[in-house]
């Protein structure tokens, strides 16, 4: 679980999403000179981590590239950069790019494991989400990646939006078990400042669900996933067995060092955190002066790291070790407390969240540290 | 030889005070425009921000005036808050006149009528300046009919001005060397000067503001405070222009300051009388009374390491305020602490607002409270001013509370509503008096308890901002009071008792465990909030605990997003008082008394 982990953010999409903060431009002008640039920041990363063994293509909607340009990033990656033989190489998909074509060459490029962006099968509520496939073309490609050998394929959906019902989000997940995905991520819809939805939120035009409502449907979706055979190992992610984690995802959650490549992407290694210029453009004028495109950086004290440690730590199944949280006297009658009201468990010198304690695992470690 | 006029302005408060005295002092020239600061005579941010003069202060003005004559006056600052009562009373007993300040749009005001009385009780001459005539909703003769009538002043000596645009300052100031009689006393007598103000200054102790009724007093004379006979050696006198100006005596009918190496501000008593060692005035000038707090309340650091650096900043902040008192103080809940005394509920606000912006502390005030007397079976009377100490109730004969005479001036149509209001806090004798048309003074006997928390604002909510009130202390009338105890989670929390009248027990439980319901943030935890008097529970609220608050993503950028924001939750509970597990926020021990109407 120590070696290292490569992430690289594609920052273009055919269309932005009105719900989703993560970086990218609804435009394929700059693809070029971001794929040259992107070569450029390549070269001064190599040698600087050991093998890795996971590869992410995340974004943005990596499979909005041409099948060609994606080769030539791979190839690029695999030039300078060294990986194990069990690497997991994980790929962002929409289900609008994946034609029969693309999802066969996914497999040819190299990839083995899918992340495909269905976030629901109601037609409604795609459209409703911005989204631009309909569920038949999420199916569609689900069967496609599974006849072109995929053994690892994980499906995004989003849940708990208003106007959604549990009658109508437990049909989504009942057509998704219907794959048998290795992998679900279910991800409770957060409004995000900086996005269409955080704007409409502002001015009082969304009304998203009260607490209840969201607790509810987070329980109802662990219990469902769990009932079909799926391990609840992070908040918002299922797996079939161990294995079956996402090896990738997990190295965030455990501070593993990973290394982020292409604009607003996140390093960390050694304490230090540091993440590229969230912008396609100063990312390439960086680059094309001959500079690292480094929007900045912080370096962890032991406090901040430990913190770090047991916030993430309560968002997974494994929980954390006892001895990582800094002593205090309250500790241990807070330690009880939590276990009896339910929120965790603690076994073997580690503390394990309950599903409970997945439920306010923003505000847990407030009572720790 | 120029001539002495002393004389200060009484006004409520937003009738302009401040402004004017800045036109004055503008206009005779001790200032330049450039260096012009507003408001010169409120030097502390707090009360610049309220708009209100807290310290006394005084200012000598250079003017010569019509008919070619130089004058220095002496304009003395009144602090403009019934709880300074006393402090204006000094500073008036040392003029001869003063300007009654009337807003020409809101007209005469509980609050300036009090002052006004107190300013005919020391036989001053009274010159009404009708302010703010610039204002569309002026109405001057309004105001003149209510100085008529009203007041029972002459409304031809009435000068109108606008402070704020600079008109008739020149009239006030003819005005003032007119009517003004100039200071009597002779220099050749002994020695006798009112202390009306002191503060504090760090290179120099403390800087005594006095009048000098008779005598002359120099550098190097011995000087005694008459109170206590304590002598200290002068060290430098002078004028407060708008810095201190030396000079080498001060003598009968001036007004200026005296530094004398004299350590504490507590040292100095306002009203007391300064004479010399060496040749003594035979008695005190009279009036002097020692200043007794009335509002008690405790000071606690939010965190028990941050104690010493509370006792350090307490014994600064005492330098420059004769009027706190305290003592150390502990509590079960709250740990070690201080139990403060304070002139009134906009004095402990003052305290509590410096301690933390000027000496960086971070407190909790527990809600505020009088002083109560029980009488004991075994016939001994005790005292106290904390809810702590209420005694064992099987002990208890009679229980007995301050009362004040509130006095309300109001437009007439709220009537019903201050009715309302001051039966529910438990105002009894009402007396009604109409001095002009349309507007109302009302007079209640209420208890001290029942207005020391919002009642002012209440009060200023209930008539649209045009009610004011004034309140002398009365005497202490007996009634039944209970000890209303807060616990919870079932843990009682001493810092949150109250001594409540066995009548209104239940309501204001009720009130205390809402008020907590708002104040206290959710925990994981259900908190059950109670109210108790004796060992039975009167009221209860409870505050479900959250069940949901995790974000659904964790990936690269929101960690350090996450992490940031737990810095600063993390902080923002270092803040909070741990009580049992429950974290309580330091605004929550004095909303227990907020009443719950907004």
């Amino acid at each position: 679980m120590s070696s290292p982990g490569l992430y690289i953010h594609v920052p273009f999409c055919r269309s932005k999403c009105p719900y989703c903060a993560f970086y990218s431009i609804a435009s394929a002008s700059l693809i070029l000179r971001w794929l040259n640039a992107f070569r450029e920041e390549i070269s001064y990363y190599k040698g600087h981590f050991d093998e890795f063994d996971s590869l992410y293509l995340g974004g943005g909607t990596p499979t909005f590239l041409e099948v060609r340009d994606l080769a030539g990033m791979m190839e690029q990656i695999f030039t300078h950069f060294d990986f194990a033989r069990d690497t997991e190489i994980t790929i962002e998909a929409n289900p609008c790019d994946l034609t029969r074509e693309k999802a066969k060459s996914l497999m040819d490029l190299g990839f083995n494991r899918i992340s495909l962006g269905v976030q629901s099968f109601e037609d409604n509520e795609l459209s409703f989400l911005g989204r631009r496939h309909t569920s038949m073309q999420s199916k569609k490609a689900l069967m496609d990646l599974r006849s072109f050998g995929f053994e690892n394929i994980g499906v995004d959906l989003i849940y708990g939006f208003e106007g959604q019902t549990l009658e109508g989000w437990v049909k989504t997940l009942k057509q998704a078990i219907e794959f048998k995905p290795e992998h679900l991520s279910c991800y409770q819809l957060t409004i995000e400042k900086k996005t269409l939805f955080g704007r409409l939120n502002e001015k009082g035009m969304l009304t998203p669900p009260d607490e209840e409502k969201e607790r509810i449907f987070f329980l109802a979706t662990s219990n469902f996933l769990k009932d079909h055979g799926y391990m609840h190992y992070e908040i918002s992610n299922f797996a079939r067995n161990d294995s079956l984690i996402s090896r990738h995802n997990c190295k965030y959650w455990h501070h593993v060092p990973y290394l982020g490549l292409g604009p607003s992407a996140h390093s960390f290694q050694n304490s230090t955190r540091r993440w590229n210029i969230g912008s396609v453009k100063k990312y390439c004028e960086m680059l094309e002066g001959g500079r690292a495109p480094i929007g900045g950086y912080e370096n962890l004290t032991e406090e901040q790291l430990s913190l770090e440690k047991v916030s993430l730590g309560l968002r997974t199944k494994q929980g954390l070790d006892l001895k990582k949280i800094p002593r205090n006297p309250e500790l241990n009658n807070m330690l009880l407390r939590l276990q009896d009201s339910g929120f965790l468990k603690i076994i073997n010198d580690r503390i394990l969240p309950t599903r409970k304690g997945f439920l306010v695992a923003d505000s847990l470690p407030l009572y720790l540290v | 030889m120029h001539e002495i006029r002393n004389f200060s302005i009484i006004a409520h408060i937003d009738h302009g005070k401040s402004t004017l005295a800045d036109r004055m002092i503008q206009k005779t020239g001790l200032v330049d425009e450039r260096k012009f600061r507003d408001q010169i005579l409120d030097t502390m941010d707090i009360e610049r921000e309220r708009g209100i003069t807290i310290k006394s202060q005084a200012i000598t003005l250079p003017y010569t005036n019509d008919e070619n004559k130089e004058f220095e006056l002496n304009l003395i600052d009144t602090p403009g808050h019934v709880d300074f009562s006393y402090e204006v009373s000094r500073a008036l007993a040392s003029c001869e006149g003063v300007l009654l300040l009337i807003d020409a749009s809101q007209g005469v005001e509980a609050q300036t009528l009090a002052n006004l009385f107190a300013a005919m009780e020391h036989d001053l001459e009274i010159i009404p300046v009708i302010n703010k005539i610039d204002l569309p909703s002026a109405d001057i003769d309004r105001v003149k009919e209510q100085i008529e009538i009203d007041l029972g002043l002459d409304s031809d000596l009435a000068v109108l001005c606008s402070a704020k645009d600079g008109t008739g300052i020149e009239d006030v100031l003819e005005a003032i060397t007119k009517h003004i009689p100039p200071p009597k006393g002779r220099a050749d007598e002994p020695l006798t000067a009112l202390i009306f103000d002191a503060h504090y200054d760090p290179f120099r102790g403390t800087v005594v503001s006095c009048r000098i009724f008779s005598g002359k007093i120099r550098p190097g004379d011995t000087m005694r405070l008459m109170s206590n006979n304590a002598t200290y050696k002068v060290e430098e006198v002078g004028v407060f222009r708008l810095t201190r100006e030396p000079r080498d005596s001060l003598s009968a009918g001036e007004v200026g300051y005296i530094l004398a190496g004299i350590k504490n501000v507590s040292d100095t008593k306002i009203g007391d009388t300064i004479t010399l060692h060496s040749k003594p005035a035979a008695k005190p000038l009279p009036g002097f009374k020692k200043v007794k707090p009335v509002v008690f309340s405790s000071i606690y650091p939010v965190a028990s390491d941050e104690y010493q650096s509370l006792v350090d900043a307490l014994e600064k902040y005492k330098l420059n305020d004769a009027a706190l008192v305290y003592q150390k103080d502990s509590s079960a809940a709250l740990g070690m602490g201080f139990r403060c005394g304070f002139l009134g509920l906009l004095h402990l606000e003052i305290v509590q607002e410096r301690l933390e912006r000027e000496f960086g502390q971070s407190i909790i005030m527990t809600s505020p409270t009088v002083q109560y007397r029980f009488l004991l079976t075994n016939g001994e009377t005790i005292t106290i001013d904390n809810p702590i100490y209420y005694p064992d109730p099987v002990t208890i004969q009679k229980s007995f509370e301050p009362y004040i005479k509130a006095s309300i001036y109001t437009p007439e149509r709220y009537m019903g509503a201050i009715m309302d209001l001051c039966s529910e806090r438990r105002g009894t004798n009402s007396k009604f008096h109409c001095p002009t048309p349309g507007r109302l003074e009302i007079q209640f006997d209420m208890p001290l308890a029942e207005v020391i928390y919002d009642f002012y604002d209440r009060l200023k909510t209930v008539t649209q901002g045009y009610g004011s009130f004034d309140y002398d202390l009365l005497d202490y009338r007996e009634n039944d009071l209970v000890k209303l105890d807060i616990l919870l989670n079932g843990e009682k929390v001493d810092a949150l008792a109250q001594i409540v009248h066995r009548d209104r027990a239940r309501t204001r439980a009720l009130v205390a465990c809402e008020r907590l319901k708002e104040e206290i943030p959710r925990h994981l935890f259900k908190i059950a909030i109670q109210g108790a008097i004796g060992g039975t529970i009167i009221a209860r609220s409870t505050i479900s605990p959250f069940r949901k608050d995790v974000t659904a993503k964790c990936y690269g950028g929101d960690i350090t997003r996450k992490r940031k924001l737990l810095e600063k939750q993390k902080k923002g509970k270092k803040r909070m008082k741990m009580i049992g597990s429950v974290s309580i926020p330091q605004s929550a021990f004095v909303a227990v008394l907020k009443s719950d109407s907004k």
